[in-house]
């Protein structure tokens, strides 16, 4: 509160002047950025491992003996959790919400660069907590991501009395790490737009993030209120969410509470968390699909409505995940509704990417193909989503392989196609150097088909009920010899595309030292981070001025105008058909 | 291009896929074939809406890909075509949403002439309880909850008296008549999941939920616990067996009330010392096992363990199968302790002998071992003192090399794999999970230290 | 309603002005918003809470503080001492804002200490609550009324403790800059900030001083 606001004449930026300064206690947007972005992949490639040894134990069971029924499960566990949290909501949001938000709007930096700079510090130490877990007696805790009481915090669970606990304080600092991050991106976005950035004039990359953010701090809550009211149950012995119960023969002192109780406050986070993930994805790919159509994103009012309303409505979806649980079966009427009336503006949203496609002027570059591939995943992905939310159909399916095919077609591969577009999309500018296209390719066609060859045939063990965070199957009458050489199948496939990641990870940082220099705005973008005066922006972004927006970031291919993209800080006046001292892509 | 076949030749594939594919819902054997339909209805509005979309987007790729002089058309919106696209879509989520609210509605209306039964969840096996003749339910409580009232029954309530309590994973049920499940957990949460009868609920701890059917098809189903509810999880398997309307009051008739088990008398060492004569020569007279005879060490094991293995013999559930050498010898021996008072006189006596630690025949190393003994310390405790509550015999003193047997035997299905091997089934996924020689062998050295 | 006037703008038409957002001009735009994003969030924290405790407030085992005589909120008297220092805290700071926005210094130094002074000894009353209600036998896990109480209080009492942190900081900076003109305006949002905690903890303290009847009747409104 006591900071004043970032106005460009009283420019008071945190100068830095060591390499201490400047890259480690950074309070730059861009340096925090890419603190956050490495800290998440690294944490991903953990998450990334762990699913590899899942994935073998599941598909050759019987063969490894260091994966006991409770590593699986804690592997299982930190996977998603690691996932869901410490890379999807760290990279998207702490990543390239914090990169391209001040870039974006014209500013210099974020209205609260102290804070931001705590933000990651606080993000790293929730991971080291985390982390930690691995390294405690009884290791980490192996309750599933959801952690649900009473089972997280009893006997007869892995972790459940050092593990359980390190999970619930890496979750506590963590919300407040995505707190002081959050409350620095919608205020930047709020107010610390440059001349001329109109809301309806950001990118809908900032709405995206924007509207997650806002989800976020508000959906959190939810999450650090049941972290806290469990940690009591585990450590002090309340009875918040613990009922009545004999564990393993064993009558404790717990009395009443409600687990069901815990499962409404996870999701009330947990469903708007799904959008915290998607909407940023959201935005991410309708800029890249406008800009290498070479075309205005269609129905841009209606992109920007959908996400306001997807993020209204992700409040009142929750209970979609607890049709089963045992909650009174009423709630399912009105939950089945509210969720399948989201199908309707997430629908729209699809219908206008695919229209963007269409009569535009398509460059099959490395960050297209992505966000091509992105279409695909998230029409399967989205479509089944439709199977579960009603109601009915959640009664076969719900906690089976269908559940696990389709989250990860929706938030995991779906989302990370978005990631690995807006990286290819943006390195030029982050980095000055250009990614090799061909690593790029190969990366694409591994990832794109590996991971549909893993999730199209899990969802059909789903329909044959084969249920889902089992250690091994054994022998169940309705379960076919071939569903185990399916489940093979997919983990040799999940092998693959774990390993083509690495294609990736040496692109990354091959390129870094030797890949082409980047141009100036190589993919002719129109919005404000291409242009700013040097690649890659410097301290302060933009020189001794700010810039003046005079425009939508969707002027590509106006009719009559010299080029086929009008840069967002282009003035209106035609005798200027470039844009001035800033210098045009050639 | 590449990408425009790729995209065409993923559409036709999940297509022939779907259409080619062996993994579909398992046949239905109850009443909710309209949960199968709503699934339908969906299937192919949804896969019309991706053939469609997928391939138009292929076509759009294809045909607006970058060419020289091409220039894109700049059209930031059509109101028409966006509002016709939004109207399409919310007709065609009516047309799912409507048939799956009208099932909910059935799902949520249990009807009046349902049967109830309760069903008893609890890490990692199931059991059932029928309310007898005066078709009401006893009061149960957690806090009842002891070794001689697994189902927490209130002693004090005089309806819970003629309750049949079924204490083992296999429920039957009559075939055609429509019944509702009472779903109840003793600890944490677990989920009631009989893939053929399409249904399914959670049981949550301190509520009672509810999922009824009515099974239309007779024979035995798999139940599955569909929420996880710890380390053996996956081993947490029942059976339903739909028999006709006589069969199932014959099974029924079987069973004991609570009345029945309350007032059985305790077992009288005494007694069971005489008896156990027989059993000496092989076992010891303290209960030791003896590696030459290949009998396995008795003392300190707890009654309810004894009596059920000497049932499992009598009955040709353990030591019948070709390879079990020993246990067949065991079966025709089992076969002299005949009736009831018999076995609890035994058991109580063999379980009066002092457990003392067996000597050691297997090398291994115990601190390994210690890491693969996690997963058995769920059941069979930290100390290997056995749990009754999990139904885990004590494992601490006895012979390394019986319980090595065993485990090979569990591995191999020699033991366990019958199907009215209520217990066994859980032992032979947790066998499976430890393959290697040396890991077991440092297993068996760690549980030699206990 | 000017956001939805805003939601329909069509950006891709020429605008006749630059109908821009131009850098605000008043200071304190930026920390107002976020202010008020913290308060939002706060107050979705406490909102939740509130909700778990009316769900849990419906199962047999729950006692409620007050209602029978034996109980310890059915003498209201500490409560209500308490919130006279917190109220007196939350005056104090207005009137710090007061004066500093007519530029007297040392009284606005005053007015902040007396508001800190007594936000000290609202905590520290609260602690001696506790104390109180831990020697009458009411532990923190003997009941989820209790668990309630104390989790909700020392909530209360970390925020509280947080906008010292950030007063803390706001004066040093004023020490440091030695300027009065940086001063009112933050304090103005730190006073925003102590009227809201002195808000919720009345909506608290009427919450868990109530009696079982009251509390049924709010849970029932609820749908539990």
């Amino acid at each position: 509160m006591q900071h004043t606001a970032l106005a460009d004449q009283t420019l008071e930026l945190h100068d830095p002047h060591s390499f201490v300064t400047k890259y480690i206690w950074s309070q730059d947007h861009k340096v925090i950025a890419i603190q956050y972005g490495l800290t998440a992949v690294f944490v991903g490639l953990v998450a990334l491992v762990l699913s590899a040894l899942m994935r073998l134990q599941l598909g050759f069971p019987d063969t490894f003996d260091f994966i006991t029924p409770g590593a699986y499960l804690q592997f299982v566990t930190m996977h998603g959790m690691i996932m869901v949290i410490y890379l999807l909501t760290a990279l998207l949001l702490g990543g390239f919400g914090n990169y391209l938000i001040p870039l974006m709007v014209g500013a210099r930096d974020m209205v609260f660069p102290y804070m931001n700079m705590l933000s990651y510090w606080m993000y790293l130490l929730s991971v080291i907590i985390l982390l930690a877990s691995f390294f405690v007696p009884g290791g980490p805790t192996g309750a599933g991501w959801t952690l649900y009481p009473p089972q997280a915090i009893l006997q007869g669970t892995p972790g459940y009395d050092w593990g359980i606990i390190l999970m619930l304080v890496s979750l506590a600092v963590f919300i407040i790490a995505f707190t002081m991050g959050g409350l620095n991106y919608v205020t930047t976005v709020l107010q610390a737009r440059t001349r001329g950035m109109t809301l309806m004039r950001m990118p809908l990359t900032i709405w995206g993030i924007f509207t997650a953010t806002v989800l976020g701090l508000l959906a959190f809550p939810a999450l650090l209120v049941s972290a806290i009211m469990m940690l009591l149950d585990k450590t002090i012995g309340t009875s918040f969410f613990m009922p009545a119960l004999v564990s393993l023969g064993e009558n404790l002192d717990y009395t009443g509470g409600s687990p069901v109780l815990f499962q409404h406050l996870f999701w009330f986070f947990g469903h708007p968390e799904v959008y915290i993930v998607a909407l940023p994805a959201f935005g991410m790919v309708s800029d890249v699909l406008a800009c290498h159509a070479r075309k205005n994103i269609f129905g841009y009012r209606m992109m920007v409505w959908a996400i306001v309303a997807i993020g209204g409505l992700s409040f009142v979806v929750w209970a979609h995940h607890m049709y089963v649980s045992g909650m009174h079966p009423a709630f399912g009427f009105f939950f089945a509704t509210t969720t399948l009336i989201i199908a309707v503006p997430t629908a729209i949203k699809v219908y206008n990417w695919v229209l963007t496609l269409w009569q535009g002027n398509i460059h099959l570059r490395v960050p297209m193909l992505f966000a091509i591939g992105f279409i695909f995943t998230f029409i399967h992905g989205g479509l089944t989503g439709l199977f579960l939310g009603n109601v009915t159909i959640d009664l076969p399916l719900s906690d089976t392989y269908f559940v696990v095919a389709h989250f990860h077609m929706v938030m995991g591969v779906s989302p990370i196609m978005v990631l690995f577009a807006a990286i290819y999309h943006w390195y030029p500018l982050i980095t000055g150097r250009m990614l090799n296209d061909a690593l790029g390719k190969a990366h694409f066609w591994l990832t794109f088909l590996g991971t549909y060859a893993i999730y199209l045939p899990m969802h059909y063990l789903g329909f044959l009920g084969v249920p889902r965070r089992y250690f091994a199957m054994g022998s169940t009458d309705f379960i076919p010899e071939s569903a185990l050489s399916l489940n093979a199948s997919i983990t040799v496939s999940a092998l693959i595309v774990g390993a083509s990641q690495l294609i990736f990870l040496f692109n990354v940082f091959w390129s870094l030292r030797h890949g082409e220099k980047a141009p100036h705005n190589p993919w002719g973008a129109t919005s404000l981070e291409w242009q700013t005066p040097d690649v890659p922006p410097k301290h302060g972004n933009w020189g001794p001025e700010l810039p003046t927006v005079y425009r939508w970031a969707y002027d590509f291919s106006v009719p009559g105008a010299e080029r086929d993209f009008i840069a967002q800080n282009e003035p209106p006046d035609a005798a200027h058909p470039t844009s001035g001292e800033l210098g045009g892509a050639s | 291009m590449k990408l425009v076949i790729a995209l065409v030749v993923l559409v036709v594939g999940s297509l022939l896929f779907h259409l080619w594919s062996p993994w579909w819902f398992t046949p239905l054997a109850s009443n909710w074939h309209t949960v199968d339909t709503t699934v339908d209805i969906t299937l192919y509005i949804t896969g019309a809406v991706f053939v469609i979309v997928n391939l138009f987007m292929a076509w759009a790729v294809y045909r607006y890909r970058h060419r020289p002089e091409q220039r894109a058309r700049y059209e930031p919106e059509n109101k028409r075509l966006e509002t016709w696209l939004t109207v399409i879509t919310a007709v065609g989520v009516a047309a799912m949403l409507a048939p799956g609210l009208v099932v909910w509605a059935d799902f949520t209306q249990v009807p009046e002439d349902a049967a109830p039964v309760e069903v008893v969840g609890e890490q990692w096996q199931w059991s059932y309880r029928f309310p007898g003749e005066d078709g009401v339910l006893g009061e149960v409580a957690a806090r009842h909850v002891g070794p001689d009232n697994p189902f927490g029954m209130n002693p004090a309530d005089p309806a819970g008296a003629d309750d049949i309590l079924v204490s083992s994973n296999e429920l039957h049920l009559p075939i055609d008549r429509p019944v509702k499940l009472l779903l109840r957990s003793k600890d944490v949460l677990h989920n009631f999941a009989v893939p053929q009868f399409r249904v399914k609920m959670d049981l949550v701890p301190g509520s009672v939920s509810f999922v009824w059917f009515t099974p239309t098809r007779s024979g035995r189903f798999d139940v599955l616990c569909m929420e996880l509810c710890g380390i053996a999880h996956y081993a947490m398997r029942g059976q339903v067996i739909v028999d006709s309307q006589a069969d199932f009051d014959a099974w029924l008739a079987q069973q004991t009330t609570w009345a029945d088990i309350s007032s059985q008398p305790a077992g009288d060492p005494s007694a069971g010392q005489q008896l156990y004569a027989t059993c000496s020569a092989c076992h010891g007279p303290e209960g030791q096992g003896n590696a030459a005879m290949n009998s396995p060490a008795l003392a300190g094991l707890e009654p309810w363990y004894i009596q059920r293995q000497l049932r499992y013999y009598q009955q040709g559930i353990r030591g019948t199968h070709d390879d079990d050498e020993y246990g067949k010898q065991m079966a025709a021996m089992a076969a002299t302790v005949a009736t009831d008072t018999a076995l609890r006189d035994l058991s109580a006596y063999i379980a009066s002998l002092p457990a003392a630690n067996s000597d050691a025949t297997v090398e291994g190393d115990p601190a390994r071992g210690a890491a693969h003994y996690n997963t058995c310390g769920a059941c069979h405790g930290v100390r290997a003192q056995g749990n009754y509550a999990l139904q885990a015999p004590r494992l601490a003193g006895q012979q390394d090399w019986y319980l090595k047997r065993q485990l090979a035997h569990f591995r191999h299905g020699i033991r366990g794999a019958h199907s009215d091997d209520n217990y066994g089934h859980q032992m032979v996924l947790m066998a499976r999970s430890l393959q290697n020689e040396q890991s077991i062998n440092d297993l068996l050295a760690y549980v030699n230290t206990l | 309603m000017s956001l939805f006037s805003t939601l329909r703008e069509k950006p891709w038409e020429p605008q006749p002005a630059l109908a821009g957002h131009p850098t605000p001009a008043d200071p304190l735009a930026t920390p107002r918003t976020a202010l008020r994003f913290i308060m939002a969030i706060v107050g979705v924290l406490f909102f939740l809470f509130i909700i778990t405790f009316l769900s849990r407030s419906q199962y047999p085992d729950f006692q409620a503080l007050a209602g029978q005589p034996w109980q310890p909120f059915s003498d209201t008297s500490r409560l209500w001492f308490n919130t006279a220092l917190l109220a007196a805290s939350s005056l104090a700071m207005h009137i710090a804002v007061l004066v500093a926005q007519r530029e007297h210094l040392n009284r606005a130094v005053l007015g902040i200490s007396l508001a800190v002074f007594f936000a000290i000894g609202f905590l520290l009353a609260q602690l001696d609550l506790w104390q109180r209600l831990m020697a009458a036998g009411y532990y923190i896990n003997s009941n989820p009324a209790n668990s309630y109480f104390y989790l909700l209080t020392a909530v209360h009492g970390l925020h509280l403790l947080g906008g010292m942190v950030v007063l803390a900081n706001l004066l040093f900076r004023v020490w440091y800059d030695d300027s009065l003109a940086t001063l009112s305006g933050p304090l103005s949002l730190c006073a925003q900030y102590w009227h809201f905690l002195l808000a919720v903890w009345l909506l608290l303290f009427a919450l868990l001083a109530s009696s079982p009847d009251t509390i049924n009747t709010l849970a029932a409104l609820c749908g539990f």
